[in-house]
């Protein structure tokens, strides 16, 4: 069983935006695309680990603020030809809400 | 059902076109190609380097058949086509098989002239055009010793050092006097004949060939006037011809090549052509980049985009003869209205000429030295206005400034371990090695994939070079005018014009009348599209932070640990003593990190949570202090000596310009970063030659400099002009930041946009032109009643705008 954690609702979100989620074991980046899908990726760009939460959000992909590393938010992938990953979580948005599961889905290259 | 789509001809063009195609339109069509060689698609540009034994075959292949079986293409080797059939839309093979095209593109290239002569079908006697051409050569050269060439341009000379260093003896025949006559002067070819023969190889100059002898194998060959040499192996290298008969033969016009229209159709709209087999107005290319562009036309019309147009192609010319630099392009032999600059040093073996007509490059040949040969091919096809650097253009790039990465290495002699790209720590092997072994062609490529050159760019024409070196020449592809980027074929001007015609106003209608190939577009273009807007409408559009970098966005600056800098705006860098005490209130009080002077006359603060911004903004607020764009491309700073008031040397009041100059223009959003300084005597204590919008004060006014950077590329400022009083300056400061706001590229700092539109043109709207300057300071002051807020007074305090930017979402605080 999935625990799912109500976060927020999809307004507080800015279209192609995003907002930081505090978490113990480091900060989620939770973005939401033109087409009001919602995301979650470990705040952490797998280059030099910037913010990913302040990156721009186009398609379904946030460019790290740091040295423009492009992530792909569905599968928490670097696209080609850069490499790497971050950790990515469950989300879904029931009505208005948008919860979370936070036990990350650890994607290996 | 999808569309049909047959390729004939399985060489680099159209094989180029196929990845530009599946780049954009992955899915359109169900691609059959037609290749008369048994093999994938090989760099035909590399064979001079596999004969010469530097490269083997595997090297030199671009599309291994598993490339086409990845891509769902269906390949035919060794499959020549014979016919066309055009009413049931249907290709032939010499097999009797045929394949049915709902678009047919024609890629057949070109074939090697081979001399009318008696004996030019001996055992023996080559052209040299593909790898058969190649495994021939290189079995003669095995047991025999006497190679014969007969052609002096550039694929004979390459195919005689080649079998020069396979151990042969070499005579090259040449028809006329002097070599590579399309390519060089008389003073270049002389000079290549002199190296050449050094190398041992042996001319024969203005000679007609008469006749190859032998019985089945050659042995020898005879010219006019009876001469006799003998020879085992004859290369004939005297020319191309397109390869048209395919096409003639189905009745599509053609004159010398295939002809075809600036979107890459010949005379059936069915049935495109790009490469050597094709004639665009009345002009025929036998070189990559050429071909290359043809590519990306044609793939773009296939992709029924069609937005794009070939408009021919300025050509650069390269020997790949190892240890032989030599580098021609455009009109290097000018005419009547043309001049010349040349250098010449025989004993140094360096010869350089370039061809001026009003002060744009119209060619360049030159031998010996070639490094900056990419640079002069850009500044030419550009038609950049040279003249403020005339007099040193010769001596190339390096000798302009151009701090840290000249040119000044000939790439060549580079170790593999010099570091090229100083932001990214990318070393010349790095580039070489992802170049042969990714099989990479562009500028873009290389960005990719090693980073280098995609920071600052100040290493850009380095790396230019190395990958022009790597690949053995003719690569320089960078497009005349480059798109805005990846999602889309327009260029900025395009972009802006569209934008002003079409009275667009959002991002979204931008990327709607322009066809984006991305939902909406990346962070490249969207911050620029969003600047184009707001410059060009400022009372209707409003800004859009979602397509604003982070510290645009949130108004500081990120730093690497993700916190961010605070720095107040200081007028002219004068600070009063109640400001100095807020600041260090506010540092103590949130618990900056870092208290830095910054090189701009201001105090920074480092290190600030970016959730406590709003709170270290109201502080400074409440002492009177707004935001300095510390972060932005906008105003930063006005850097001040203190002039009259207290300096035994000063002329003028250069604080309180400075001051004035900072309150008319701060707020206002910009191309790029955008930094003045005012000095108040030509000692220019203030460095005002080295801002974008320099002040120097002397006895009886001011003097104007634009375009200065002391950045990535040190450029001192162009003099514009001098004033009589502070009220001009402001004027003519101000028509030129506006002057720049219309018309830079996003991105672009002054001093590059100078150097592309001419400081001519700059000097005449603004000094010249009165009412065009009067126009443009109209303008400015018109825009800047809509952005002078303080944008941290915006944010801070409870009706604060954006507040979610600063608010993280607690776990703690959602309920289980």
């Amino acid at each position: 069983m999935t625990d799912w954690i109500e976060i927020c609702s999809l307004e507080d979100i800015p279209r192609l935006g995003a907002r930081v989620v505090r978490n113990d074991d480091g900060d989620i980046a939770l973005f939401r695309t033109s087409q009001d899908e919602v995301f979650a990726l470990r705040d952490r760009c797998p280059h030099k680990e910037g913010p990913l939460s302040q990156g721009i959000v186009h398609g379904k992909r946030v460019t790290c603020p740091l040295h423009n590393l492009v992530m792909d938010l569905t599968e928490g992938k670097a696209v080609a030809p850069d490499e790497g990953c971050a950790a990515v979580y469950p989300v879904k948005v029931e009505g208005n809400n948008v919860l979370i599961a936070l036990r990350a889905v650890v994607n290996s290259e | 059902m999808k569309e049909k789509l047959v390729l004939v001809g399985n060489g680099m063009a159209g094989i180029r076109t196929l990845e530009e195609l599946l780049k954009v339109s992955p899915d359109l069509y169900d691609i059959t190609v037609f290749g008369d060689e048994p093999f994938g698609n090989y760099n035909r540009i590399l064979l001079s380097p596999v004969l010469a034994g530097e490269k083997n075959l595997d090297e030199i292949m671009l599309n291994e058949e598993q490339w086409y079986v990845e891509n769902g293409i269906t390949l035919h080797t060794d499959k020549t086509v014979v016919k066309i059939d055009r009413n049931n839309r249907r290709v032939i093979a010499t097999d009797g098989a045929t394949e049915r095209y709902d678009r047919l593109l024609l890629a057949t290239g070109s074939h090697p002239i081979v001399l009318p002569v008696p004996g030019n079908d001996l055992g023996g006697v080559v052209t040299f055009r593909n790898i058969r051409d190649v495994q021939t050569m290189l079995e003669i050269s095995e047991k025999h010793k006497q190679a014969l060439v007969i052609g002096g341009g550039l694929l004979g000379l390459e195919a005689a050092n080649a079998l020069k260093q396979q151990g042969m003896y070499v005579t090259v025949v040449h028809l006329v006097d002097s070599l590579m006559e399309r390519q060089l002067d008389s003073e270049a070819a002389a000079m290549l004949k002199e190296t050449l023969e050094k190398r041992g190889i042996q001319f024969l100059m203005e000679t007609t060939t008469e006749a190859f002898l032998g019985e089945e194998k050659v042995r020898g060959a005879r010219f006019k006037g009876g001469l006799e040499i003998a020879a085992d192996l004859v290369v004939m290298a005297v020319g191309i011809r397109p390869n048209t008969g395919l096409a003639k033969e189905a009745n599509i016009y053609c004159e010398r090549g295939i002809i075809v229209n600036d979107t890459m159709q010949t005379y059936d709209g069915r049935i495109y052509a790009v490469g050597e087999c094709v004639q665009h107005k009345g002009q025929v290319y036998g070189l990559v980049a050429p071909l290359f562009e043809q590519a990306k036309v044609c793939a773009n019309h296939l992709a029924q985009l069609g937005h794009v147009y070939y408009q021919g192609s300025v050509t650069c010319s390269k020997l790949k003869v190892t240890g032989v630099d030599l580098f021609s392009t455009g009109d290097f032999v000018g005419d009547d209205t043309t001049e010349d600059i040349v250098m010449k040093d025989r004993a140094k073996g360096v010869y350089k000429k370039i061809v001026l007509k009003e002060n744009r490059i119209q060619g360049a040949v030159m031998f010996g030295d070639t490094v900056d040969g990419n640079w002069y091919y850009q500044l030419l096809r550009d038609q950049t206005d040279i003249s403020h650097m005339r007099n040193q253009l010769l001596y190339g790039q390096s000798h302009l400034g151009d701090s840290g990465h000249g040119g000044a290495d000939a790439v060549a002699e580079m170790g593999d371990e010099v570091e090229v790209c100083g932001c990214n720590g990318v070393c010349k092997g790095d580039i070489v090695k992802a170049v042969t072994s990714k099989g990479l062609f562009t500028l873009d490529d290389v960005r990719d994939h090693t980073k280098a050159s995609s920071s600052c760019g100040s290493c850009t024409g380095l790396v230019e070079q190395i990958l022009t070196f790597t690949l053995g020449g003719d690569y320089s592809e960078a497009p005349k005018e480059k798109p805005l980027c990846k999602c889309t074929d327009y260029t900025h001007d395009a972009v802006r014009q569209t934008i002003r015609k079409q009275r667009l106003t959002s991002i979204r209608a931008v990327m709607d009348y322009l066809e984006y190939r991305t939902p909406d577009g990346c962070h490249v273009c969207r911050p620029a599209i969003n600047y184009y807007l707001i410059s060009t409408w400022p009372d209707v559009v409003a800004d859009d932070p979602r397509s604003r970098f982070v510290n645009e966005r949130v108004h500081a600056n990120i730093q690497k640990d993700g916190t961010f800098s605070v720095v107040p705006r200081i007028w002219g860098g004068v600070a009063l003593p109640g400001e100095l005490r807020a600041i260090a209130n506010v540092a103590e009080k949130f618990s900056v990190s870092m208290v830095k002077i910054t090189g701009g006359q201001r105090i920074g603060l480092f290190g600030v949570r970016k959730e406590n911004l709003p709170g270290v903004w109201a502080e400074l607020n409440e002492a009177g202090m707004v935001s300095g764009h510390a972060y932005g491309k906008a105003l930063r700073t006005v850097k001040t000596c203190v002039g009259k008031e207290w300096c035994r040397f000063g002329t003028q009041l250069s604080v309180q310009m400075g001051v004035r100059l900072e309150k008319l223009v701060w707020g206002s959003s910009m191309p790029h970063k955008f930094k003045m300084a005012v000095s108040g005597c030509p000692r220019n204590c203030a460095e005002a030659t080295v801002k974008d919008f320099g002040v120097v004060a002397v006895e009886s006014g001011w003097e104007l400099h634009v375009g200065g950077n002391g950045g990535v590329k040190v450029r001192a400022t162009d003099l514009l002009c001098k004033v009589d009083t502070e009220e001009e300056v402001l004027e003519y400061g101000c028509a030129f930041v506006q002057l720049y706001r219309e018309g830079a590229h996003y991105q672009e700092r002054t001093a590059p946009w100078i150097e592309r539109v001419g400081f001519s043109y700059v000097k005449q709207q603004i000094v010249e032109g009165v009412e065009n300057r009067k126009a443009l300071f109209e303008r400015f002051m018109e825009s800047q009643n809509y952005v002078q807020k303080d944008p941290w007074a915006e944010r801070t305090g409870k009706g604060g705008i954006e507040q979610h930017e600063f608010m993280p979402l607690e776990r703690s605080s959602v309920h289980d």
